[in-house]
């Protein structure tokens, strides 16, 4: 019998093969190479990243299909591989100081969080439910290894279990909600589910039950409540450097594939999802930032805004359409610089074992180290949304798309929301600034490629600030070549 | 009869998959999952799949359940934890079925090994057939056949980085 192999387009997938190489090579550094070549392994991942982001920019502009009609190059694709190379490429940066530090400094580091990405790049370019799963269990499975790679730290241990057995759990979720969905269309295609839904008035029940559920798995990975136990624990036990790849490029690569569901196969004009997304996004906004108030580890806060940032970005994804997928898009960049950004301020003023991380212990930090205050002010200011920074125009797109599809109310508790939000970003400021009572000592590691870093996202977030324009109107290109 | 056996598999799975997670011994645990597995497979075969339906006995049952039963006599559980001892009724029980696998063996190896042969002609173009299952997994899921490697090889390195001694 002979098999007529589908055509492979494999220049298609160039920037995951570009990454699953520069794993391999680094793996084959650490086995084989002198012991004095491991210090040039973040320098290989450097430049295996660097050329990602070639890869991505040869890319632009085509929509190409790979491997029969399961993987797609086009640029809404694309422009999330750009988002989770550039939270690789900055996490790569304040990682490596940081892991001598620890003392974990191993090559597998690297590797993981190379094949993380390309989990993530995976998810965002496929359009077969079966590949989506393979692509998120590859990135989080490497996560999960990631947050207990602290070995010794009973924390990161806890972190690690806490955050397989969730994880283990959402993929039950979203793996009976495409054997279910399989049962219903009778295949796992998007792009087929789309045509067989499109000709029909409304869903079976056993179809509707599927999309929740597949649903359900996402929701726990993104972390919107209420699914978003985990997250506190998990981001403080992990080491602060995986924590910040945590906060970034998974979260964006969900809302790829929620993005990719929602518009392509489940078009949100159907008033139930909308309903749905509607509550969850104002219960994962409250929350986050109610429970925020409340944290004295800036870990914790951090973790818990990150939940209230998803909840942000979901307002946007209500609001559906090319205005709000556009707005979801560029708040994900935002987040995806001024959140690293303030981790990597974390990073570099934090101490061995990692014991300094409340906010008393950052009382008066202006004084001593005034660069190192303003840097982590600029991110506070861009995460609380206050112009000029990125953050202010990430939220004002997010809210002005929901006004302008209607969902007025929405766009007030999200406003609302935000100036919650201010409270606990300014205490910040203000200890740094402004405390009676200074610390004691300040741990501060001089580090250059953690530098290197900071000047990165601090000038991404003051650029996206000033000047978002160029960046919003790509994120509008990638919208459009997407929607038709 | 195909409803027939489509209830018992399925009832069969999902009670012995409660007894996984209720047991406290996590021997009966690991046993009582061979039998969820065992339902699953049958469950493959009233669809018609059979060859799935091997795979999931010999990989899961077989193969896999094996690896888990070793790694649990390797953990070294306190007695407690185990719950109750009844060894005694294990042990005879274990001998007599021991000797009849024995004699199961050798009355297989004196009838002869029988046919071995590829499936019969019928069931080309079904999804039972090697051929087809192998052709759709180098064409349409191809993509997903190859990422399923790369998530092997994320599984190993990290199993290797939690659980090795010195790196």
């Amino acid at each position: 019998m002979s098999i007529p192999i589908p055509s492979i387009n494999i220049g298609a997938i160039l920037p995951e093969i570009i990454l699953i190489a520069t794993a391999f090579v680094i793996i084959f550094v650490e086995l084989f190479a002198p012991k004095r070549w491991r210090l040039g392994i973040p320098i290989i991942c450097f430049a295996g990243l660097l050329a990602g982001f070639y890869a991505v920019g040869s890319l632009w502009g085509e929509t190409i299909f790979a491997f029969g009609e399961s993987v797609t190059s086009d640029n809404f694709a694309l422009f999330f591989k750009f988002i989770f190379l550039l939270g690789a490429l900055l996490v790569t940066l304040i990682s490596v100081d940081y892991l001598k530090r620890e003392g974990i400094y191993h090559a597998e580091y690297f590797f993981l969080i190379l094949l993380s990405t390309v989990g993530m790049m995976i998810m965002a370019s496929s359009l077969d439910l079966i590949s989506i799963f393979l692509g998120l269990e590859v990135m989080s499975i490497a996560l999960y290894v990631l947050a207990g790679f602290n070995r010794t730290d009973p924390r990161s241990n806890e972190a690690s279990l806490k955050y397989f057995l969730i994880g283990a759990f959402a993929s039950g979720f979203l793996l009976y909600g495409i054997a279910l969905l399989y049962g219903n269309f009778h295949t796992t295609n998007l792009g087929e589910i789309f045509a067989l839904l499109s000709g029909q008035e409304s869903l079976s029940i056993i179809g509707l039950i599927g999309i929740v559920l597949v649903l359900i798995g996402f929701f726990f990975k993104v972390a919107f409540v209420p699914f978003h136990m985990w997250v506190p624990d998990v981001y403080q036990g992990a080491p602060t450097s995986v924590t910040a790849f945590m906060s970034a490029g998974p979260k964006a690569a969900g809302f790829a594939v929620l993005l990719r569901i929602v518009i392509y196969a489940f078009n949100t004009s159907s008033p139930e999802f909308t309903n749905l997304l509607w509550i969850v996004a104002v219960v994962t906004m409250s929350v986050g930032n109610i429970v925020a108030i409340a944290q004295n580890n800036l870990k914790r806060m951090l973790a818990y805004s990150s939940i209230a940032h998803a909840g942000y970005v979901l307002v946007a994804v209500v609001a559906g359409g090319p205005v709000g997928t556009s707005a979801a898009m560029f708040y994900l960049l935002v987040y995806t610089l001024m959140n690293v950004g303030a981790f990597s301020i974390l990073i570099v003023f934090g101490k061995r074992g990692e014991d300094n991380l409340n906010f008393s212990d950052y009382a008066g930090l202006a004084s001593k180290y005034p660069l190192g205050a303003l840097a982590m002010t600029l991110f506070m200011l861009s995460l609380a949304g206050i112009p000029p920074t990125a953050g202010f125009v990430g939220k004002f797109y997010v809210f002005s798309a929901a006004v302008s599809q209607g969902y007025v109310t929405l766009a007030v508790i999200g406003v609302l929301n935000s100036l919650i939000s201010v409270y606990y970003y300014i205490r910040v400021v203000v200890v740094m600034y402004m405390s009676a009572k200074p610390a004691e000592k300040f741990y501060f590691t001089y580090s250059v490629p953690a530098i290197i870093a900071l000047i990165i996202a601090a000038w991404g977030t003051l650029q996206l600030g000033i000047l978002p324009e160029r960046w919003l109107s790509l994120a509008k290109d990638s919208i459009f070549s997407f929607l038709l | 009869m195909v409803t027939a056996a489509f209830i018992i598999f399925g009832l069969a799975a999902i009670v012995s998959a409660i007894m996984v997670i209720s047991f406290r011994n996590p021997m009966a645990s690991a046993i009582a999952l061979i039998v969820t597995l065992c339902s699953i497979a049958g469950l493959f075969a009233i669809m018609g799949a059979t060859f799935v339906a091997a795979l999931q006995v010999i990989v899961y049952a077989g193969a896999i359940m094996v690896l888990f039963l070793f790694v649990i006599m390797l953990l070294n559980l306190k007695r407690d934890e185990f719950g109750p001892e009844k060894r005694k009724i294990q042990r005879t029980l274990g001998i007599i079925l021991g000797l009849l696998l024995v004699l199961e063996v050798g009355i297989f190896i004196q009838a002869g090994l029988g046919d071995f042969g590829p499936s019969p002609a019928g069931d080309k173009g079904s999804f039972t057939s090697i051929t087809e299952l192998s052709s759709l997994l180098f064409t349409k899921y191809l993509f997903a056949f190859e990422v399923t490697s790369l998530l092997l090889l994320v599984a190993i390195v990290g199993a290797v980085i939690l659980a090795k001694k010195k790196l």
